[in-house]
């Protein structure tokens, strides 16, 4: 009994990690309609930012968080502005082609600058090693991703569905043409949200180092998992990401405990029958735009 | 000498000299190695250590043997077995290299097999460890190491010594299963008893359920095989669950706590027992010597993949002077045969029948020092052959 409350707690954890990492994706794919494979090289720039911060320059660790989300902000902002905005009303096949480019790029880059073994960051006692609830064995760190992650999505949601930003975010949207008639100022629009997507990626990526490892081919490990997120959640809201991120999460860990053996093939089934059952994902539009 | 590029330059050259109709008269005096490494990719650190371990030897005894310049040409192959091939044959047809050497993973080494066999130059395995290799090709040699010769040492060693039950994490593939089946079929022939098993996908981003598992099967060890780079993150798991203070002891071949990364791996790995055949530590006054001359140059410490490297060089440097500069590959490959050398890891040499390597498999402990963490050898099983040759 208290090893499948175990189980269904670092399913939890782990599928809000990939929700975080993701959600982003979920952003500029769903919301913005444009094909970001580039999406975990923005999360590689958080973690090692937070890498560095720690390791190597001695911040504590949640001083580095908030820094691992700025500086992938602002490198999205700068790409977007100078590079992503082109590619807006381009083929989806251009931006598949660009940013698995950009991909690629990251990777070499990363592994000029920092080398190409696994760092680890180094975290504060507190937040090492697990303990027993009722006999439920709870990790620290994991509970720690719990909560920001939590807190971030009960945020997001609330940002997008209440604040005029939220509003306005879905209009330009449904119809950029219409808005702009109206007065909002579209690409800023589409500059804040990327740049906010990316700086998630960037926490997601500090916070994923301890559990899912950092190394220079983050990027391209870790985007099949970003992708079946999202196309199982939809893209058209983030609850969708959301309720897929801890599903597949939670199928994950369970299936690498219960089946050993078929581990590592739980996750891909899922993702098969659940767009077998829903072509457009759990929560997708029906109709395809 | 150490150029990555050298081959634009090569070709042209062979293409000169094929347009001249002379054979380059400088090749007379020069023996090319080429190096197949992975440079780029998840297992770059093993290419950075052997193109830095062999640097280093050619600093310390000069780049001529036997009358001959030695020149090294790296490509690399990203451990990619299809690249590893294409360069392979790049080497051999265009650069006319006299030995290939490096190979990160066994099917890099295994594609290359065929092509040695068929050009007739040594194969110098420094790093892939999977028993069969040496078997593929009669031009193949290894400075490396196999599984087999520190699984099953791992296992004797492991029922002699008070841990009965063994739960299994091992990575699904060639090496992986390698260490499980030699290191199972020791255990259990002393009286052992595995309790889990459990295989985990290579590309495998959590490591949390199958600790669990691992945890829940309460056994006095776990035998565990991860490709180098993974170690880390394993061992970070397994104390963030706590399998430390149940008293789960970590044992296995010495790959999960590799030098190169010991380092970042903290506390937690303290006490893990691993059979391995070399750790930095390692008490003779040459790898002292090695160590320090390692670390000056590079600034990092030296692991098994950088001394399997300066082992593999050497090789090919003592073959020359046997063959007093002779490039022929049989003749090479016979002069490496019953090679015997002190090397920074022990005494070594090559079994004349296999062509596979001979060496000390050391039981160690990781412990602290000077802060830093070592894997401190305490028992030595001497000259280990590979046991894991399907022609017995």
């Amino acid at each position: 009994m208290t090893s499948i409350l175990t189980n269904l707690f670092d399913g939890v954890a782990y599928g809000m990690l990939l929700f975080v990492l993701a959600c982003g994706l979920a952003v500029t794919l769903g919301l913005m309609n444009f094909v970001n494979l580039a999406h975990g090289a923005f999360a590689m720039a958080g973690g090692y930012v937070c890498m560095v911060l720690v390791n190597r320059m001695g911040w504590p660790f949640f001083a580095a968080l908030p820094l691992a989300f700025v500086s992938s902000a602002a490198i999205g902002i700068a790409l977007e502005r100078t590079l992503y905005r082109h590619l807006y009303a381009r083929s989806h096949l251009d931006q598949v082609l660009f940013t698995i480019g950009l991909t690629f790029m990251s990777v070499a880059a990363v592994d000029y600058i920092q080398g190409s073994s696994r760092v680890f960051i180094n975290l504060p006692a507190g937040l090492q090693g697990q303990f027993d609830l009722f006999g439920i064995g709870i990790g620290r760190y994991r509970l720690m991703i719990i909560v920001i992650c939590g807190l971030l999505t009960i945020g997001l949601q609330m940002v997008l569905a209440k604040t005029r930003f939220g509003s306005r975010l879905r209009a330009a949207v449904d119809d950029p043409r219409a808005a702009s008639g109206l007065g909002i100022n579209v690409p800023q629009v589409f500059a804040f949200t990327f740049a906010f997507g990316c700086g998630l990626a960037g926490l997601g990526g500090a916070l994923s180092a301890e559990i899912l490892g950092l190394d220079p081919y983050f990027p391209l490990k870790f985007m099949i998992y970003f992708l079946i997120v999202v196309t199982v959640g939809g893209s058209s809201s983030i609850t969708g990401p959301f309720l897929a991120s801890l599903l597949l999460g939670i199928g994950d860990v369970a299936g690498k405990y219960y089946v050993p053996k078929m581990g590592p093939f739980v996750i891909y089934t899922m993702m098969i029958v659940i767009l077998i059952w829903r072509p457009n994902g759990l929560f997708g539009r029906t109709a395809a735009r | 000498m150490f150029e990555r590029k050298q081959f634009s330059r090569a070709a042209a050259f062979a293409a000169i000299a094929g347009l001249t109709a002379v054979a380059p008269a400088k090749a007379e005096d020069t023996v090319k190695i080429g190096m197949i490494l992975p440079m780029t990719g998840g297992q770059a650190s093993t290419g950075k250590q052997i193109e830095n371990a062999i640097k280093l030897y050619m600093q310390q005894k000069g780049d001529t043997v036997a009358g001959k310049k030695i020149e090294i040409i790296v490509k690399d192959d990203a451990a990619i077995p299809d690249k590893t091939k294409t360069a392979a044959q790049e080497l051999i047809v265009n650069d006319k290299v006299n030995f290939i050497g490096g190979f990160g993973v066994t099917p890099a080494a295994l594609a290359a097999a065929p092509l040695a066999t068929q050009a007739k130059i040594p194969e110098v395995v420094m790093a892939a460890g999977t028993s069969i290799i040496t078997e593929r090709s009669p031009y193949i040699v290894r400075t490396s190491f196999t599984l087999a010769q520190s699984s099953t040492i791992i296992g004797d060693w492991a029922v002699k010594n008070g841990i009965k039950k063994v739960a299994t994490l091992t990575s699904d593939y060639a090496p992986g299963n390698d260490a499980l089946n030699f290191f199972k079929e020791h255990f259990t022939a002393g009286g052992g008893e595995v309790v889990e098993e459990v295989k985990t996908p290579l590309a495998n981003p959590d490591f949390a359920p199958f600790l669990q598992r691992m945890k829940d099967a309460k056994p006095d060890a776990i035998f565990v095989f991860v490709p180098a780079g993974q170690g880390g993150n394993f061992m970070k798991q397994y104390a963030e669950r706590g399998l430390d203070k149940a008293g789960i002891k970590v044992i296995g071949p010495g790959d999960v706590t590799d030098d190169d990364l010991l380092n970042n791996m903290g506390d937690a790995v303290l006490g893990t027992v691993t059979a391995h055949i070399y750790s930095a530590a390692h008490p003779s006054q040459m790898n002292k010597d090695f160590v320090a001359a390692y670390k000056k140059a590079f600034g990092t410490r030296p692991g098994f993949m950088a001394v399997s490297g300066y082992d593999g060089i050497h090789l090919i440097y003592e073959a020359l002077k046997k063959t007093n500069g002779d490039t022929d590959g049989t003749k090479l490959v016979e002069a490496m045969k019953g090679q015997k050398w002190e090397s920074p890891r022990g005494p070594i040499s090559i079994d004349p029948e296999t062509r596979d390597i001979i060496q000390n498999v050391y039981i160690r402990k990781v412990e602290k020092a000077d802060g830093e963490l070592y894997n401190v050898e305490f028992q030595t099983f001497e000259a280990v052959k590979d046991l894991g040759k399907t022609k017995k």
